[in-house]
């Protein structure tokens, strides 16, 4: 493993959910105050802060709730990869040493129903979005669709990764979905986007997530359970692959853009997909969760199939994947959704995941991926 | 009596008694679609030549939308009660690009990846003139009838 000079040593989480009256500033307040009281750091120590948001234009203003320190704020924002982006630039801080203790912070509070905005906000031209095709949902439909085409996975092993999302958030406390759903409910829930089931997507909605990172070396004066950053990449596509909200794509391929952030993160963290031990990707739907066990290295395309079928893939099983339910039955705040994905691995490595502990895990890994074509990756250890 | 225009002018040669789609075409033999004036190539900006792409093709991939597509942006002239699932595909435009499109056919059991389609222009909405607004999209090709027999 390569060797790393950042340390996470303090998450927190406002769970993901409905929340009327809470405005997404308050629940990043209430996140931040638990990553720094894990982290057993006082809020004027904190030098440098990234805050990711979608709906909330400037979502620094946190620091109006928190106090005002005159701690360097800045907003940061990549669609559904935000939450490794404020993760990675607070690690950058303290790299450059512009900081030795920085915080990265992830809020939203989304309305109901699908994503819904103008078509310029990803460089498209006005017909599009009259014409019905600006919805990122098309995407996920039409590429598990051909991706079963190609490699023989039936729509029930779509359905048992949905059936394993909702058994763990029935386990977790902090799930907006906690009520286990069998596959065949999953495959008899109405049809979305054939061959994508409602009980097959996740839906947008409110909460927070926080971690506190500090220079590697000055960790243990903090906890003795610091997790340290091995890699942390994000990449957009390249011509050829496809991706979200494309009105053509060229008849030459290349690979998704998670391949390529997925292989440059091993890179960086020395280490292959076989030392994972725990594992969240981005389920937007239960397809995206079925692609990105190939893409990011975890098996060979078609063989989700059976992992799925052999349950490898729950709690307990040889590859544990999105061990909180992921966005499956959390829903998806955009800006801090990524963060909660590194909460949930902080928690298991240091042993303190209850009911859905893996027992041993010592390397996570996390993948995020949204639009316009954007993944990130990001690697963490013991 | 109103008039049928193009949903946005360019998409596709109209008015025409055999409508395409309209593409640019690079020096290097890439195409793209929509149609844009420029695209770097090779890290130069060049001029692309406006050409029509081929009028049939393949289904490459498919899904369905059940629901009204949150509007704005959408524009259909349907509201929530009359609204009708379609679907919507790549369609491999052969030697050129794959093309993403509504489909004429919105039930999935009748749409199968491979299948032969071909171009249509069909009937959209309304714009702020009164005019019926056209709209380019895929439609199978008939199994069992010979070509141009349907």
């Amino acid at each position: 493993m390569a060797p790393s000079d950042v340390a996470i040593i303090g998450v927190g989480l406002h769970p993901f959910g409905r929340y009327p009256g809470k405005s997404a500033l308050q629940m990043g307040e209430d996140a931040v105050i638990e990553a720094l009281g894990d982290a057993g750091v006082e809020w004027p120590a904190v030098q440098a802060l990234y805050a990711g948001s979608m709906e909330v234009k400037n979502p620094e203003a946190i620091v109006g709730l928190l106090g005002l320190t005159g701690v360097p704020g800045r907003a940061v924002f990549t669609g559904c990869a935000t939450g490794a982006t404020s993760l990675a630039m607070a690690a950058n801080a303290i790299r450059l040493g512009d900081a030795d203790i920085a915080i990265a912070i992830g809020l939203d509070k989304h309305q109901r129903g699908a994503f819904s905005d103008h078509p310029s906000v990803s460089g498209l031209p006005d017909w599009y979005g009259e014409a019905g095709l600006f919805l990122t949902t098309h995407f996920f439909g039409m590429k598990i669709n051909r991706y079963m085409h190609d490699h023989g996975i039936p729509a029930e092993t779509l359905a048992q990764v949905s059936e394993k999302a909702f058994a763990n958030g029935a386990k977790n406390p902090n799930a907006w979905r906690r009520k286990p759903l069998s596959a065949d409910e999953v495959l008899a829930s109405p049809v979305l986007n054939y061959p994508l089931t409602q009980y097959m997507y996740c839906g947008p909605d409110e909460g927070a997530a926080a971690a506190v990172v500090c220079r590697a070396d000055i960790a243990h004066r903090y906890t003795s359970q610091p997790v340290y950053l091995r890699a942390s990449t994000l990449r957009s596509r390249r011509e050829g692959a496809f991706e979200l909200l494309s009105p053509s794509l060229p008849l030459a391929t290349a690979d998704s853009v998670t391949v390529d952030a997925s292989r440059e993160a091993y890179e960086q963290a020395g280490i292959g997909p076989e030392d994972v031990d725990i594992v969240q990707l981005q389920d937007t739907d239960a397809g995206s969760e079925v692609i990105h066990m190939a893409e990011n290295g975890f098996c060979a395309d078609g063989e989700q199939v059976a992992l799925l079928a052999s349950g490898e893939t729950r709690i307990g099983g040889r590859l544990p994947i999105n061990t909180d339910g992921g966005l499956l039955v959390n829903g998806e705040p955009v800006g801090a959704s990524g963060l909660r994905q590194v909460y949930e691995l902080v928690n298991q490595l240091r042993g303190r995941a209850g009911d859905r502990q893996v027992e041993g895990a010592q390397v996570g890994y996390a993948q995020l991926y949204g639009a316009p074509g954007t993944a990130a990756v990001t690697i963490l250890s013991t | 009596m109103t008039t049928q225009v193009p949903l946005a002018e360019g998409l596709f040669t109209w008015p025409a008694e055999d409508p395409a789609l309209i593409g640019g075409l690079a020096s290097d033999g890439s195409f793209v679609f929509p149609y844009r004036q420029y695209k770097l190539v090779g890290g130069v900006r060049e001029e692309l030549e406006r050409v029509e792409l081929p009028r049939r093709g393949t289904l490459w991939t498919f899904t369905t939308q059940r629901f009204r597509p949150p509007a704005p942006p959408y524009a259909g002239a349907d509201d929530a009660h009359s609204f009708q699932p379609f679907a919507v595909g790549y369609v491999e435009l052969p030697g050129a690009l794959r093309v993403e499109a509504r489909l004429t056919e919105s039930d999935p059991a009748k749409l199968r990846i491979g299948q032969e389609m071909e171009l249509r222009i069909v009937p959209f909405g309304t714009d702020a003139d009164g005019n019926e607004t056209v709209l380019y999209a895929f439609a199978p090709v008939s199994e069992e009838a010979p070509h141009g027999t349907e």
